[in-house]
């Protein structure tokens, strides 16, 4: 079971957890896992050809996966992944709108 | 048995080594540490090219931060060559220097000699004062805070990150900060944006924020600019500034910063903040990573955070604007590591920070390029991209 770091904008997609862990050999496994179980977290991570988004990186520990095996990068219990979605300011557009 | 001061100096300088000011000359830059062990007040009349000042009173004390290596070759002068004598001998009999000599004949023969003098422009009574905590640290110390006062920064809004970062700017002496905003201060600002007050509701942010900063520090010229960013604006807004602080509220901004800033090589000092969570960089062009080789393409409209109803805990922009802050006078006085080509989160609830490494995108549609190419028409434009955040609304 690796340990999946959710950011703020997926946790109501996760019953509001900040770590969830998911099974998996390689980090697209373990995603996939992430997805079965919460179906809301699917569009935010992956696009309609099954890679991950663009405004999206995902970290195994602090690495981003783009540098090494991508979603094929091996995964092992001791593993964290980080999923980092772009953020901008937050609520100060908001509040002008 | 007593000694007269004479005495005691004949008997250190013969346990020490002195070397004259026509040897020191031809050691300058060669990784030879010089200290001035002068007074303060001493200095007007110039110092030695690189010297570090450390006052004689404060040698024992501020040494090792300057010198950590006790083999270095450190060369103490004063201005007629006794301080910087008893200097040497202390730092090598007692600290366990390996190689501290004193130049004979100090600052005076050294200028008699016709050799090079830096004058350091000097700070005013009260200059002195309001900087005096900067003054004692040694990072920063008066090189590094008359690179502050030279200094300009530009915020880009004087909202919940801007806030802190200016006033914490502006009380470090920077000396010129620049402030985009269009907005005016609102009620439900003030729970975060600390730079404005009650009195001043309806007041636009850029003149609240100015008569702030001029009330902490009248060193500061501030210079406002009651405007939008947008791609017709954004080059003669941001040329000619030192550094931009990036608490921009929503995407299209955000990337077309990023690539003004890569074609004119202006370092950005990025925050973002959601709910309880900030995340924290430092984009250098030529020195690391851009934020589109972080993140290739903003979110979606319908999931981009910025978008929706969200909001912020009211002192996490503060803990964010300040790291920002700190991050901008390391780079301002060049100390330390700035979080160049790293991204720091902060996770207010778990009061945690995870660092996550960012790396540099070879094929980067910006930063891989010659700035000099970078056209006007491509600042903040994704050419397989539609449906932009608010189309930046």
């Amino acid at each position: 079971m690796a340990t999946i770091r959710i950011p703020p904008v997926l946790r109501p997609s996760v019953g509001g957890e900040r770590e969830v862990e998911a099974d998996g050999e390689t980090v697209g496994d373990v995603l996939a896992n992430l997805v079965e179980a919460h179906p809301g977290t699917r569009e935010q991570l992956f696009g309609e050809d099954g890679d991950l988004n663009h405004f999206v990186n995902v970290y195994l520990n602090d690495e981003d996966v783009r540098v090494l095996d991508g979603l094929s990068t091996a995964v092992t219990a001791a593993d964290a992944l980080v999923i980092l979605p772009a953020m901008a300011g937050g609520a100060l557009l908001a509040l002008r709108s | 048995m007593s000694q007269s001061g004479s005495e005691l100096l004949r008997q250190v300088k013969e346990q020490i080594k002195e070397v004259d000011p026509s040897e020191v000359v031809q050691l300058l830059g060669e990784g030879v540490v010089v200290i001035d062990t002068r007074e303060t007040e001493e200095l007007t009349a110039g110092t030695l090219p690189g010297a570090v000042h450390i006052p004689r009173s404060f040698l024992e004390m501020r040494i090792e931060g300057v010198v950590p290596d006790r083999s270095q070759r450190v060369i103490l002068y004063c201005a007629s060559g006794a301080r910087s004598a008893f200097g040497a001998h202390t730092l090598m009999a007692e600290m366990g220097y390996d190689e501290v000599q004193s130049m004979a004949g100090g600052f005076v023969l050294w200028k008699d000699r016709g050799y090079e003098v830096e004058v350091p422009r000097s700070f005013s009574a009260e200059q002195r004062e309001r900087y005096s905590r900067h003054l004692l640290v040694p990072e920063v110390g008066a090189e590094g805070q008359q690179k502050l006062l030279d200094a300009r920064v530009l915020l880009l809004g004087a909202g919940g990150l801007g806030s802190p970062t200016a006033l914490y700017l502006a009380a470090a002496g920077v000396g010129t900060l620049g402030i985009v905003d269009d907005d005016v201060v609102d009620l439900s600002n003030l729970q975060r944006q600390v730079i404005h007050t009650t009195d001043r509701i309806g007041t636009p942010k850029v003149d609240s924020a100015a008569a702030t900063i001029k009330a902490l520090n009248p060193d500061v010229n501030v210079v406002g600019y009651p405007a939008r960013l947008d791609a017709s604006n954004i080059i003669d807004i941001i040329e000619g500034w030192d550094i931009i602080v990036d608490g921009v509220d929503n995407f299209p901004t955000r990337y077309l910063l990023n690539d003004a800033s890569v074609r004119l090589g202006i370092p950005v000092v990025s925050a973002a903040i959601l709910g309880f969570e900030g995340q924290l960089s430092v984009f250098a062009p030529g020195r690391g990573p851009c934020y589109r080789c972080l993140f290739r393409q903003p979110p979606p409209a319908d999931m981009a955070p910025s978008c929706g109803a969200n909001g912020v805990i009211g002192v996490l922009p503060g803990t964010m604007g300040l790291l920002q802050a700190t991050e901008v006078i390391k780079l301002i006085v060049g100390a330390g590591d700035p979080l160049i080509g790293r991204l720091l989160m902060y996770d207010a609830l778990a009061a945690s920070f995870t660092e996550l490494k960012v790396r540099q995108d070879p094929e980067c549609p910006i930063c891989s390029r010659d700035p000099e190419d970078i056209g006007d028409d491509e600042l903040g434009v994704f050419p397989d991209y539609e449906a932009f955040c608010a189309a930046s609304g």
